[in-house]
């Protein structure tokens, strides 16, 4: 095998100037983190009230939430990548379409709100089948008591809804994570993007990818630890989810 | 911008896009689809098996592949096939493998960790009678898993797997990052040579669309059809 | 009368040997011999080296001087047959993709330099150019400084990006410096408005502002961020038979006056897909230079 290793590039100055080629693997790790964390806050909150859309008895609600779930389920992420980066700024009015354009870190901007609108249908659907899994004595007993529909959701169902689905949710997250890799296509430099670059300026292949694959295991190792204490701080012993 | 759209670069591509872009995206996912359920049903017998190193080595796969994000997994491949071919044939010097085949080595290896969740979950869904009458009836492990467990399996998660199929179609756009011609990649050329973004990419979506919606909603009528009664 | 066996059968020998001796192949020329194929690596839009025509067919002039290549190869294996294949590349993955032996050969637009050549090697250069940028008349930047704090963007992979990443530092200009998959795509940014700049081999943004929709609305910077560069065509590193043959090849074209005959057939004259004529006459460097072929890296050995 001719290829040159040298493991110790890792210390050597990287040529943006900003210090060795770790750093540039550390600060495309922050911007992982960053991003995928903006995703995952608008992906729980557009996604909760969608799924709550998806159970309610009104036919218009439960019908929008079909047709929002469809509709970001059925295209890949890149392709809803490039519609939000490329065709939304030329759609809207000139001045707009400028401004969003030549926002500082658009790329950052645009990849946190396309990546969360997309991983939001998979969060109300999730959110969707824990509503549905509680019994529905719980509803019942909710309007016996004279609980408001907005009552009955915000202290009886959803409360336990979530519980039950915080193992799924932790594996949305890691993917929510996992997907702002997309994001190098419209020049996020996250964990990959900057592997990448690594590549390109060092042609240290292996060296660069090995790193980007353990700092991912790293993070996934630290999402499932913290995940599972959270599961046991909120468990009800003796339901479903108390274990 | 609405007013000067150009339907007439969608209509002049459309050859180069469906006979070029679609027909690799098709072939690779139907591929892909077929090895990966392969690769991973044999990894989700290792990890029933009983013996506790191959169950091991299994769950590590899984649960590898499934911590990566695709496109790391696509570079890694992209680069490194070549000299693993090299390194598992003893050549004298890195083998050319074409883009197609990287892509396809790197779907199959990938799905099959999510293809052999599916099938484990099915396996595991089987009632034990089954497998216990075969053995009373003198099957080996292999006839037993061959006529007897797998098939049912198979037609349990059906639905689930033709679902992971779907996802495994829209995935394939990202060979993107490594300037692989699939339909996403015909229409983004098309799209910067003419400079007609807009057009291009709401085209594909919307193409993406229609595909996926079609076959998940066959894949629900399909899942009303074969439900069995027990 | 025995003598003169003897003799005879000796050089038969010696010829027999040698002949064995020259039928030792190894690396590329023995993969081609072995596969009756050669790999071609092409550039989408390095317009006028490299670039898809309107039937996405590679066309251009590093694409025809690897062709006269592929003809000397084959002459030189005495093959009937050789299978040409093409494989496209970027300015991110031409190096590994030729590192690990998807292709045999790269014909594009790529910068030889001594940091390369400890990965991959060069064979004679086919044109010189300098690092510049260009952007829209309305932008109204007048040197390289005028790029503080704004938007730029260059191709991945490219000696460019790298030589704009050290002048961003060293200036302390302080602009984002955006990677583009492809010169169209980096071009395609400054047509958008979302790039201030997109910096570039000039003469690759002379074809693409000369192919845009309206070239008036764009102007190629004066200043540049480095003196001309050789372009080179890459082959594998420490293949010396390969190489041999190929910078016979090269050498053979360039001093035999068929070089300058492509080069005017590119740069003088109309090309596809639109017919643009690039009207760029041979720089007094690269004519000496096509007259005494050289693969230094060295841009400073390149006199006229």
């Amino acid at each position: 095998m001719n290829y040159h290793w040298n493991w110790g590039i890792f210390f050597e100055p990287n040529p943006m100037g900003t210090g060795s080629y770790l750093d540039l693997l550390l600060s495309g790790l922050e911007l992982t983190i960053k991003t995928g964390l903006l995703a995952w806050v608008i992906a729980l909150i557009t996604g909760s009230i969608v799924g709550v859309l998806r159970t309610l008895p009104s036919k218009a609600a439960s019908w929008f939430g079909f047709a929002y779930v469809e509709f970001f389920r059925n295209m890949p992420l890149l392709v809803q990548l490039f519609l939000w980066f490329f065709v939304l700024p030329e759609l809207l009015p000139r001045n707009a379409g400028l401004w969003l354009k030549q926002l500082p870190n658009a790329p950052f901007w645009t990849a946190a709100v396309g990546i969360g609108f997309f991983m939001s249908a998979r969060v109300a659907v999730q959110l969707q089948a824990g509503i549905g899994s509680l019994p529905r004595g719980q509803k019942q007993a909710a309007t016996a008591l004279g609980l408001t529909t907005v009552q009955t959701y915000r202290y009886v169902l959803l409360p336990m809804a979530f519980r039950i689905i915080l193992p799924p949710l932790t594996s949305e997250f890691i993917n929510t994570l996992k997907n702002t890799s997309v994001a190098i296509t419209i020049g996020l430099l996250e964990l990959t993007g900057q592997a990448r670059s690594m590549e390109e300026f060092s042609f240290q292949v292996f060296e660069a990818f090995t790193a980007a694959t353990v700092l991912y295991l790293l993070i996934n190792l630290v999402i499932v630890i913290v995940m599972r204490l959270l599961e046991q701080a909120v468990a009800i012993p003796g339901y479903i989810s108390g274990k | 911008m609405i007013g000067n759209f150009d339907f007439d670069v969608i209509w002049r591509s459309l050859p180069y896009l469906f006979r070029d872009g679609m027909t690799f995206t098709l072939l690779l996912t139907a591929l892909s689809a077929a090895g990966g359920l392969v690769f991973g049903t044999l990894i989700a017998l290792m990890r029933l098996s009983g013996y506790r190193v191959l169950g091991l080595i299994a769950g590590l796969y899984v649960d590898f592949m499934r911590t990566l994000p695709l496109v790391l997994v696509i570079f890694w491949f992209y680069f490194l096939v070549p000299y693993i071919a090299q390194w598992l044939t003893g050549a004298a010097s890195p083998i050319r493998v074409g883009a197609f085949h990287s892509s396809l080595i790197t779907f199959i290896m990938f799905e099959a960790a999510y293809f052999s969740e599916i099938m484990r979950a099915g396996i595991q869904s089987i009632s034990r009678g089954q497998p216990a009458a075969a053995q009373a009836l003198g099957l080996t492990y292999g006839q037993t898993m061959r006529y007897v467990v797998l098939p049912q399996a198979f037609r349990n998660m059906l639905p689930v797997l033709l679902t992971q199929t779907i996802v495994l179609f829209q995935d394939t756009s990202l060979v993107y990052v490594v300037s692989i011609t699939d339909f996403l990649g015909a229409a983004s050329k098309v799209a910067q040579r003419d400079g007609r973004l807009v057009e291009m990419y709401l085209f594909a979506a919307l193409v993406y669309f229609v595909i996926s919606s079609v076959a998940s909603f066959c894949v629900r009528l399909l899942q009303a059809r074969i439900a069995v009664v027990r | 009368m025995n003598r003169n066996i003897l003799f005879g059968l000796a050089l038969a020998a010696a010829v027999g040997a040698s002949q064995a001796s020259a039928e030792e192949l190894t690396g590329t020329l023995k993969n081609i011999k072995d596969t009756g194929t050669i790999t071609l690596g092409y550039r989408d839009s390095s317009i006028p080296f490299s670039y898809l025509d309107d039937n996405q067919k590679p066309v251009g002039f590093a694409m025809d001087i690897c062709y006269k290549i592929v003809d000397a190869v084959k002459k030189d294996l005495k093959l009937d047959k050789l299978q040409v294949k093409l494989n496209p590349v970027t300015s991110a993955t031409r190096i590994p993709l030729m590192a690990n032996g998807t292709i045999d050969l790269e014909c594009g637009s790529t910068t030889n330099n001594a940091e390369r050549e400890k990965q991959v090697w060069f064979t004679n250069t086919h044109f010189l150019t300098a690092s510049r940028y260009v952007f829209k008349k309305s932008s109204n930047l007048k040197s390289i400084d005028d790029l503080k704090g704004k938007t730029v963007v260059s191709t991945a992979g490219t000696t460019n990006i790298k030589q704009l990443t050290e002048a961003n530092v060293a200036r302390k200009l302080n602009a984002t410096i955006v990677p583009a998959k492809d010169h169209a795509e980096a071009f395609l940014m400054v047509e958008t408005d979302r790039a201030v700049a997109f910096v570039m081999d000039d003469i690759l943004l002379a074809s693409l502002v000369a192919g845009s929709k309206d070239p008036s609305d764009y102007v190629i910077s004066k200043d540049a961020f480095s003196t001309p560069e050789p372009y080179g065509i890459m082959l594998r590193k420490d293949d010396v038979p390969f190489k041999k043959v190929v910078d016979a090849a090269t050498a053979a074209l360039y001093t035999s006056g068929e070089g300058q005959k492509l080069y005017d057939k590119w740069f003088m004259s109309k090309i596809p897909p639109k017919g643009l004529n690039l009207n760029t006459p041979i720089s007094p460097e690269l004519k000496a230079e096509f007259a005494k072929p050289s693969d230094s890296p060295d841009p400073a050995s390149y006199k006229p």
